[in-house]
C-alpha cells in the first residue's frame, strides 16, 4: 500500500473499494458540482454511458449541455475544447482512446500546448484530455499504442499517468483544477480493478510520485498499469533474495525528481519498467536522468524494460513476446543487481 | 454619420495598409526575422467585417494576422515592436508575426497551421453559448484552409452544436503559389457551407459596404438565433504568399485589374468627390505619424530578457 494512501487515509472517516471507472466517475462528478465551467465533451459519454462506463449516470445528472456527446471527429472537439477553455470554461475532453488523439494532437501539441506561450501569458488552456492508453488484450496494432511520451515530449503540457482508483480520482480533480492543459492517461484494462478510496474528498497534487513498495536492493521506476506488473516482479523478486522499490511517477510532466534521485541513492540500481517502444521514449530520457544526474551513486547502468520494436501483432501468442512482463522485468533487474 | 463611417473606414484600412508597407521595408533591412506574409490588398474584409462586430465579440485567424489584429484597435507600436521580437511587442517578441494577440480587445491570434483555428474558434462561440452571454466568435482562414480536416471538423460541429460562429475564407485566390483552380473543384467556396448545412454568402471583398452587411446579416444570425454562417469574401492579395515570394505564377494585368478597384483608392477618392480632400490628407499625415512613431517605438524598445525565454510555458 502506497505511503500517501496510508496517510491521507489515517485521517479519514470511512474507505471503500471502489473501481477505477467509479474513481474517476467520482472526480469528474465532484469536480462539476463543485464548479459550473467544467463540462465532459467526447464520442459516447452521455447517452451510452461512457465507451468505459467512466461517465456512468453523468448525463442523467448534469444534462446534455455539460455532459456531450460529440460525433467521432477528434481535432473538432479537441479544438472547440481548447477554445472553450481559453474563453473561461474548463472542458474534460474524453478520447474513447488516446489512440484516436493523433488525429487531435496538432490542437493539443500545437493550440493547447502554446498558446500561453505565444500569447506571452494573455492566454490560458485549462482543459483536461483523458481517456485510456497502452495495449489491452488482443486489440490490434491500431489500439495498443502507448503515446505518453509524444504528450510529455512538449513544453506546456502537464501529463499525468496514475495507476490506482485512489491516484486516479486525487489526480484527476488537481488535473481538472489546474490552470494548464493535463494529458491524463488511464487504462482500458484496469477500469474495472477496485482499491480503497475515501468517502471524504481528497486531492493528490500534480507532480509527486509515490512510492509502491519499499525495498533496498532496487530501485524499478514506473507508471500507469505497469505499476501492478512491477508489484508482481518485487514480488517474485523478493522470494529471489532482492528487495525492490516500487516508484510510481504517477506524473510524468513535470516529474519528480526528488522522489527518483532519493530512492535510487538509496538502492544504487535502478531499472525502468514502460509500455513503449525504447528508441526515443520516455523510459530512455528517464535513464539518461538519472544516469547524469547521480551516476556516482549507481553500482550498474540503468535498466530498461520496454515494448519490442514493433507494432503490435494480435496474436496472443505474439502480443506477450511484445509487452513488458514480470519474467522480463525479473531479469532485467537481475542482471543490474548481477 | 455617413461621411464618419466613411473616412473610419478609410482610415482604418491606409492604416493597415501603411503599417504592412513599413513593414516589407523593415524585413528588407533585416530588422524583421522570420515569415511576414503580408495583408496588403485585403484590408477591406477585415475593416469591413470588424467594424460592425461588438467590443466582446471574439476574433481569431491564420497567420497573415496583421490586418485583423490592426482592424480590431491593436496598437500600431505593439504590432510593429513584435515584428521586431521586442519585449514591448503584442505577445512580448514571443508570438512573431504569425501569432499577433490582443485578448484585451478579444483578438485571440494568428494561426501557424493552416486551418487549426476554425474548431478552436467555434470553441470560443461555443463557451459564450454556454455562458448565455450573446456575444460571437468570427474566425478568417485563406482559400487554402478550405480542404483540411479542421476546417470540416469545426464546421461541421458548429452546425449540429449551434454555435454563434461566423467563418469567413478570404480567397485571395492563391493557397502560396498555387491557383483556386488547381485546389478546389468549384469557384464557388461558400456551396461547402450546404454538406453541414449552414448559411452561406458570397461578398466581393473589395466593396467594403457590401462586406459590412454580410457580416451585419452573419453576426445577427449568430447573435439572435446561434445559427453559424459561412462567408466567402473574394478579394486579393498584391503582394506574394510573403516577403520571399516574387509571386511569378501571376501576370501583372492580374494584379493591375484588382489594384484599378483598390478599396482604399476607391474611399480616398469618394471622399474627395464628396469635398473632404482636406480631411482625407489629414488623416494621411495622421496615419503617416503614427506609423513612424511605431516604428521608432520598435527600433527603441529592449529585446526580451534572456533570463525570461523560458517564462510562459505554464500559469
Amino acid at each position: 500500500m502506497s505511503n500517501a494512501m496510508l496517510h491521507d487515509t489515517q485521517s479519514q472517516s470511512a474507505v471503500r473499494e471502489i473501481a477505477i471507472r467509479d474513481a474517476l466517475n467520482e472526480a469528474m462528478t465532484e469536480e462539476m458540482v463543485r464548479d459550473e465551467r467544467v463540462f465532459l465533451v467526447g464520442e459516447e459519454v452521455g447517452n451510452y454511458n461512457g465507451a468505459y462506463k467512466c461517465s456512468r449516470g453523468m448525463l442523467d445528472q448534469f444534462g446534455p449541455k455539460r455532459v456531450i456527446d460529440a460525433p467521432i471527429a477528434e481535432n473538432g472537439f479537441t479544438g472547440i475544447g481548447i477554445g472553450a477553455a481559453m474563453a473561461g470554461l474548463r472542458p474534460i475532453v474524453e478520447f474513447m482512446t488516446f489512440n484516436f488523439s493523433l488525429v487531435a494532437i496538432d490542437q493539443i501539441l500545437n493550440t493547447a500546448a502554446k498558446s500561453r506561450l505565444m500569447s506571452a501569458g494573455q492566454l490560458s488552456c485549462p482543459i483536461v484530455f483523458r481517456g485510456a492508453g497502452g495495449a489491452a488484450f488482443q486489440l490490434g496494432a491500431q489500439h495498443a499504442n502507448s503515446f505518453e511520451h509524444f504528450y510529455a515530449y512538449t513544453p506546456g503540457l502537464i501529463v499525468v499517468a496514475p495507476a490506482t482508483p485512489y491516484d486516479m480520482k486525487g489526480l484527476l480533480k488537481s488535473s481538472i483544477r489546474d490552470d494548464n492543459p493535463v494529458c491524463f492517461f488511464e487504462s482500458e484494462l484496469t477500469y474495472g480493478m477496485k482499491g480503497p478510496v475515501p468517502t471524504e474528498e481528497y486531492v493528490i497534487p500534480i507532480g509527486k510520485a509515490d512510492i509502491k513498495r519499499e525495498g533496498s536492493d532496487v530501485t524499478i521506476i514506473t507508471w500507469s498499469k505497469n505499476v501492478f506488473l512491477c508489484l508482481e516482479a518485487a514480488e517474485a523478486l523478493a522470494q529471489q533474495g532482492i528487495s525492490a522499490e516500487v516508484v510510481d511517477l504517477r506524473t510524468l510532466r513535470p516529474f519528480d525528481r526528488e522522489a527518483v534521485l532519493t530512492s535510487v541513492a538509496k538502492t544504487n540500481r535502478c531499472v525502468v519498467v514502460q509500455e513503449q517502444h525504447e528508441i526515443a521514449s520516455y523510459g530512455a530520457f528517464m535513464s539518461h536522468f538519472i544516469s547524469r544526474e547521480i551516476f556516482d551513486e549507481l553500482d550498474a547502468p540503468v535498466g530498461l524494460v520496454s515494448t519490442l520494436e514493433a507494432p503490435m501483432p494480435y496474436s496472443k501468442a505474439l502480443e506477450v513476446v511484445l509487452l513488458p512482463s514480470v519474467a522480463r522485468i525479473v531479469q532485467e533487474v537481475r542482471a543490474v543487481c548481477g | 454619420m455617413e461621411h464618419e463611417v466613411l473616412t473610419d473606414l478609410f482610415a482604418k484600412m491606409l492604416r493597415i495598409r501603411r503599417f504592412e508597407e513599413e513593414a516589407a521595408r523593415l524585413y528588407t533591412e533585416k530588422k524583421i526575422g522570420g515569415f511576414l506574409h503580408l495583408y496588403i490588398g485585403q484590408e477591406a474584409v477585415a475593416v469591413g467585417t470588424i467594424s460592425v462586430l461588438k467590443d466582446t465579440d471574439y476574433i481569431m485567424t491564420g497567420y497573415r494576422c496583421h490586418g485583423h489584429y490592426l482592424a480590431r484597435g491593436g496598437s500600431a507600436r505593439a504590432g510593429m515592436a513584435e515584428l521586431m521580437g521586442k519585449e514591448t511587442g503584442c505577445a512580448k517578441g514571443r508570438g512573431g508575426s504569425m501569432h499577433f494577440y490582443d485578448v484585451e480587445r478579444r483578438f485571440m491570434g494568428g494561426w501557424g497551421i493552416v486551418g487549426g483555428q476554425v474548431p478552436v474558434a467555434a470553441g470560443l462561440a461555443f463557451a459564450e453559448k454556454y455562458k448565455g452571454e450573446d456575444n460571437i466568435a468570427v474566425v478568417y482562414l485563406g482559400d487554402g484552409a478550405i480542404n483540411i480536416g479542421s476546417f470540416h471538423e469545426g464546421l461541421a460541429l458548429a452546425a449540429l452544436w449551434k454555435i454563434p460562429c461566423v467563418f469567413i475564407i478570404e480567397n485571395n485566390q492563391f493557397a502560396m503559389g498555387t491557383p483556386l483552380e488547381r485546389t478546389a473543384s468549384t469557384e464557388d467556396l461558400s456551396i461547402r457551407a450546404l454538406a453541414y448545412p449552414m448559411a452561406r454568402e458570397t461578398v466581393d471583398g473589395h466593396d467594403i459596404y457590401a462586406v459590412r452587411a454580410t457580416m451585419h446579416a452573419a453576426a445577427k444570425r449568430a447573435r439572435e438565433q446561434h445559427l453559424p454562417t459561412l462567408i466567402e469574401a473574394k478579394t486579393y492579395r498584391y503582394r506574394g504568399h510573403s516577403m520571399a515570394d516574387p509571386a511569378k505564377y501571376r501576370t501583372k494585368e492580374d494584379v493591375d485589374a484588382w489594384r484599378s478597384r483598390d478599396p482604399i483608392k476607391v474611399l480616398g477618392e469618394t471622399m474627395d468627390s464628396q469635398g473632404m480632400k482636406d480631411l482625407r490628407i489629414r488623416i494621411e499625415n495622421e496615419i503617416e505619424e503614427e506609423i513612424q512613431d511605431a516604428v521608432r517605438f520598435g527600433e527603441e524598445s529592449p529585446f526580451p530578457a534572456p533570463e525570461t525565454a523560458l517564462d510562459y510555458t505554464y500559469v
